[in-house]
């Protein structure tokens, strides 16, 4: 196994995120492509981390804690959404321009 | 220790590797894609799938195990429940991209090459090492090493939990209210 490999599917996973991200219109659907985004984030860390041969396993640990912001993320952003939701009888993130000028 | 493409494709995790990768990228395109909202989270757990499997194939155990208990088993309801309490259509919903999606594909696009080329060319055919982690030292490391940023995690935990349940609760002094 070559470093470049876990890179390159790595970077397409985090590509498709973007592209969910700009691309979808309910708010859900956006934080599912974070996640997405996350994901490839901590295959990337662990396959460098493999690489590296780091003695304290930095690599591993460091996607334990992404994991455990991405849990925490999903938390506050899903409580955002529904307040949102309960505001404003909807979830779609193109209504949501009170900050547009 | 440079690999050339013969004994690349004469091992065996390779093939793994690549099933997995096209599992993973195929599942991933449907998450962002599939105008079924409830297909497009059950299409993540079969990414989150693959990329357990790969962690396993880095001999990362742990970090697999953690990836299946907590993004499938945990966000991914969270996700569900999110989707049925903002009565997200269940079915097909045409309004559920964006009319103009030509412009995110291209960004998408331009980046994946970016990043592809970039990392290709900075590490070229290196190998991996091949180590299967052993959970004991990765808790040793965590509770020496790492000891500080596993509190702040902890501390950030617990915060998110505060947080989304103040943000979520109903205020009771609005329910009075008729």
């Amino acid at each position: 196994m070559t470093i470049s490999q876990f890179a390159i599917l790595a970077s397409a996973l985090f590509s498709i995120g973007v592209y969910g991200v700009l691309a979808r219109r309910n708010a859900v659907m956006v934080l599912l492509s974070v996640e997405l985004m996350l994901a490839s984030v901590s295959i990337n860390l662990v396959a460098f981390g493999s690489y590296w041969q780091d003695l304290a396993f930095s690599g591993q640990i460091f996607a334990l804690f992404v994991i455990a912001v991405a849990a925490a993320e999903v938390g506050v952003g899903l409580a955002i959404i529904l307040l949102i939701f309960r505001n404003r009888q909807s979830a779609n993130v193109d209504e949501l321009d009170l900050m547009k000028w | 220790m440079e690999i050339t493409a013969g004994d690349w494709f004469s091992e065996p995790q390779n093939w793994v590797f690549l099933v997995f990768a096209l599992l993973m990228v195929g599942s991933a395109i449907q998450v962002v894609t599939n105008r079924n909202v409830v297909h497009a989270v059950l299409f993540l757990v079969v990414t989150l799938i693959g990329s357990a499997a790969l962690f396993l194939l880095l001999g990362a155990e742990f970090v697999a195990w953690t990836v299946v208990l907590i993004s499938i088993g945990a966000v991914v309801v969270l996700f569900l429940f999110g989707i049925m309490i903002t009565r997200a259509p269940m079915g097909r919903d045409v309004g559920l991209d964006h009319a103009r999606r030509w412009p995110a594909a291209l960004i998408a696009l331009a980046l994946f090459t970016l990043m592809s080329a970039s990392m290709t060319s900075l590490f070229e055919n290196q190998a991996l090492g091949e180590r299967v982690v052993r959970t004991g030292d990765l808790g040793e490391s965590i509770f020496e090493r790492f000891v500080i940023p596993f509190e702040v995690v902890s501390v950030l935990l617990l915060a998110a939990l505060i947080g989304s349940i103040v943000l979520a609760r109903r205020d009771p002094s609005e329910e009075e209210q008729p």
